[in-house]
């Protein structure tokens, strides 16, 4: 044997290779979509729901749900600008992903991806951002003196007007945006399904139902995660959440995970009902490779788990204490599924052989780019970009000080 | 505009016209044509590969001349083509091993099993689809099909996403630990230009794999698919296979 190929490669794929059970094809050792995958469907379904999220507020009147309103937005730009890091990091030759926008290849949804990111954060979201700080913006740069002065200037784009009639466009400019937004949200992460739903090679993934699934999901982790960054900052805070706030959340999660479950149920309902050549392997994989991660904490952590909870808080007339407890577990419980929900689907579709013959392995590495530590990385930066985003926009400057007439 | 001004914008245009003539086939995400004889015109040519199931007795001889003709890495991680061998059993069962992947053959013969009613050799390689769903899913169009029917990869342009080798149905491709880009069996397309057989097909002793030209009209694979009853396969994926087997058992996937 030479040593052609890097050491901990070797190393890698050797193990995957003794743990194989079965027949696989020779190429299909290797995992070809690790845990960077697992990420990046994570990451932008977290944008696609907070964003579904705080266009209630904009669209759908729901008041209550205001105090979370730009909480949900900065979380989404947050995640959003974290989102095409995993993608990036994976690629083989990363130096040449401009060629994703460069040569446009209509065929490939991975392509057409590329352009309903870009879309969705320079026509979407940075605009509606943009148009819901402006004021704020321009008062922030008439307090501060110096290099703040000049940031603010620039993100505010020199604008200066705060007449009434220019703070009534901003008012309607961000509605028309955010019901643009819907359907683009409804985009981003459907696309992302579309991208596992469409291949044909793995039944796994191959499911029209695929992009539903993801968008259902997706609203139901950028709801829970903006649930639990609004407990915990209240905590940090040292406050009180406005509980008719977190009850009307805790009542959209709900309705969001009872559809999310009735799609994947219904998907697996089907497979299992039509019982095709690959049901065999499928249900191998399930209870071989998958029982822990898929039917322990998807199915029943991520998901039964936080049903029965939001049930019970809204059956049950616990009081405000209790219910943050129960609201905040189960959001952490909720990411925590639909975490392993992204990794069921990513690397559960590589871990069986396409001749349907045997189980492949995963083992993942520590250390490098498409490693634990690379994943932990990009899970904890868009908490410390929101952290920034915080200070440069706080969310409720305006309440402490705006002016009265300019409400 | 007078004339001074006209000839002004002329100098501009016409060296602004000729590099962007020059950048547009790249713009358009068109892959580099593949390297081929001044003389050869691919248009002429659909090219296929007939396998004989019952010929083939697993010698492995097509993919050591695979990985040495082209520069495939050694490790049993990579293959653009490969034997997997069959074993039926008598009560039904089939096990399949992929013979490829051995470090040595085995030292001894090894015993006849009284269990195993059938055992056979299936030499497994890019299916050429004329329907490929690997070039489909390509992002940046680096993977292609040229005008003969050969799916290629241009590895200048390919940014190594994988996205085609989780849509080979197959298995047939992998990334090359070298280039970090996508790999897979080209049909030798740079002997094939120049009129010769693919690496595999010219060390198989007892031909079971049959070269031709699905276009010429006295082609030794014309008469292949003409006088043997031919399968391709997972034909339900409609991918439209270029590699034809001849007496394959349903059990092959």
């Amino acid at each position: 044997m030479s040593g052609a190929i890097p050491e901990s490669l070797h190393e890698q794929l050797s193990h995957q290779l003794s743990q194989v059970v079965g027949f696989i094809y020779p190429n299909e050792v290797e995992t070809q979509w690790a845990i960077l995958i697992v990420v990046y469907p994570y990451l932008t379904g977290i944008v696609a729901g907070a964003f579904i999220l705080a266009s209630l507020v904009k669209v759908f009147n729901v008041v209550e749900v205001q105090p979370i309103y730009r909480l949900a937005l900065l979380t989404a730009l947050a995640f959003m600008l974290v989102a095409g890091m995993p993608l990036q990091l994976h690629l083989g030759h990363p130096e040449r992903a401009y060629e994703i926008f460069f040569t446009p290849q209509p065929t490939s949804a991975m392509a057409m991806f590329g352009f309903v990111y870009l879309w969705y954060l320079l026509g979407i979201l940075l605009i509606e951002i943009w148009f819901e700080y402006r004021h704020q913006l321009i008062l922030m740069g008439q307090k501060s003196r110096g290099l703040m002065k000049g940031i603010y200037g620039a993100l505010s784009l020199f604008s200066r007007d705060v007449s009434p009639e220019a703070l009534a466009f901003d008012h309607k400019a961000s509605r028309i945006i955010t019901i643009i937004g819907i359907p683009s949200a409804f985009l981003l992460h459907g696309y992302v399904g579309f991208i596992f739903g469409s291949v044909k090679a793995n039944p796994w993934w191959g499911s029209v139902l695929m992009p539903i699934v993801f968008l259902m999901s997706a609203i139901v982790s950028g709801i829970a995660m903006v649930m639990f960054l609004y407990i915990l900052l209240s905590l940090m805070r040292n406050e009180k959440p406005d509980m008719r706030c977190l009850d009307k959340i805790g009542l959209f999660l709900l309705v969001a995970i009872i559809v999310d479950f009735a799609l994947e149920a219904l998907d697996y309902i089907h497979r299992i009902y039509q019982s095709e050549e690959s049901i065999g392997i499928l249900a191998e994989l399930v209870s071989a490779r998958l029982f822990t991660s898929m039917l322990v904490v998807q199915l029943l952590l991520g998901m039964l788990l936080p049903l029965v909870i939001l049930v019970l808080v809204r059956s049950i007339r616990f009081n405000e204490e209790l219910r943050k407890i129960l609201y905040f577990t189960s959001s952490l419980l909720i990411l925590l599924g639909i975490f392993s929900m992204r990794w069921n689907v990513v690397i559960g579709g590589q871990l069986y052989s396409k001749s349907l013959r045997g189980l492949m392995a995963y083992k993942m590495e520590i250390t490098g780019i498409e490693s634990l530590m690379t994943a932990l990385a990009l899970l904890a930066l868009p908490f410390i970009i929101l952290s920034v985003l915080f200070r440069l926009l706080p969310p409720r400057w305006m309440e402490k000080n705006a002016p009265a007439a300019a409400h | 505009m007078n004339k001074r001004e006209f000839l002004k914008d002329a100098i501009l245009f016409f060296p602004a016209a000729a590099t962007l003539q020059a950048l547009a086939p790249a713009a358009v995400g068109k892959a580099e044509p593949a390297k081929t004889p001044p003389d050869y015109d691919a248009t002429k040519h659909w090219y296929g590969m007939g396998v004989d199931v019952d010929k083939c007795i697993g010698c492995n001889r097509c993919v050591e001349a695979c990985k040495a003709e082209n520069d495939v890495p050694e490790e049993p991680f990579y293959f653009r083509t490969w034997i997997e061998r069959y074993q039926i059993h008598a009560n039904g069962e089939t096990t399949v091993e992929c013979i490829s992947t051995r470090a040595a053959p085995p030292e001894q013969a090894v015993p006849e099993d009284p269990g195993v009613v059938r055992t056979f050799f299936v030499p497994k390689l890019c299916n050429q689809c004329a329907h490929p769903p690997c070039v489909q899913v390509c992002p940046v169009g680096a993977t292609f099909q040229t005008q003969d029917g050969v799916v290629l990869v241009d590895e200048k342009r390919c940014i190594g996403c994988r996205y085609c080798i989780q849509a080979c149905p197959y298995g047939a491709r992998y990334l090359n630990p070298k280039t970090r880009t996508a790999d897979k069996c080209t049909f030798c397309y740079h002997r094939i230009t120049e009129g010769l057989l693919p690496a595999c097909v010219e060390v198989c002793p007892t031909e079971a794999r049959i070269f031709g030209d699905l276009k010429g009209k006295a082609d030794r694979l014309v008469r292949f698919h003409r006088v043997n009853q031919i399968s391709v396969l997972k034909p339900d994926l409609n991918t439209e296979p270029k590699v034809l087997y001849a007496r394959l058992d349903g059990e092959v996937r």
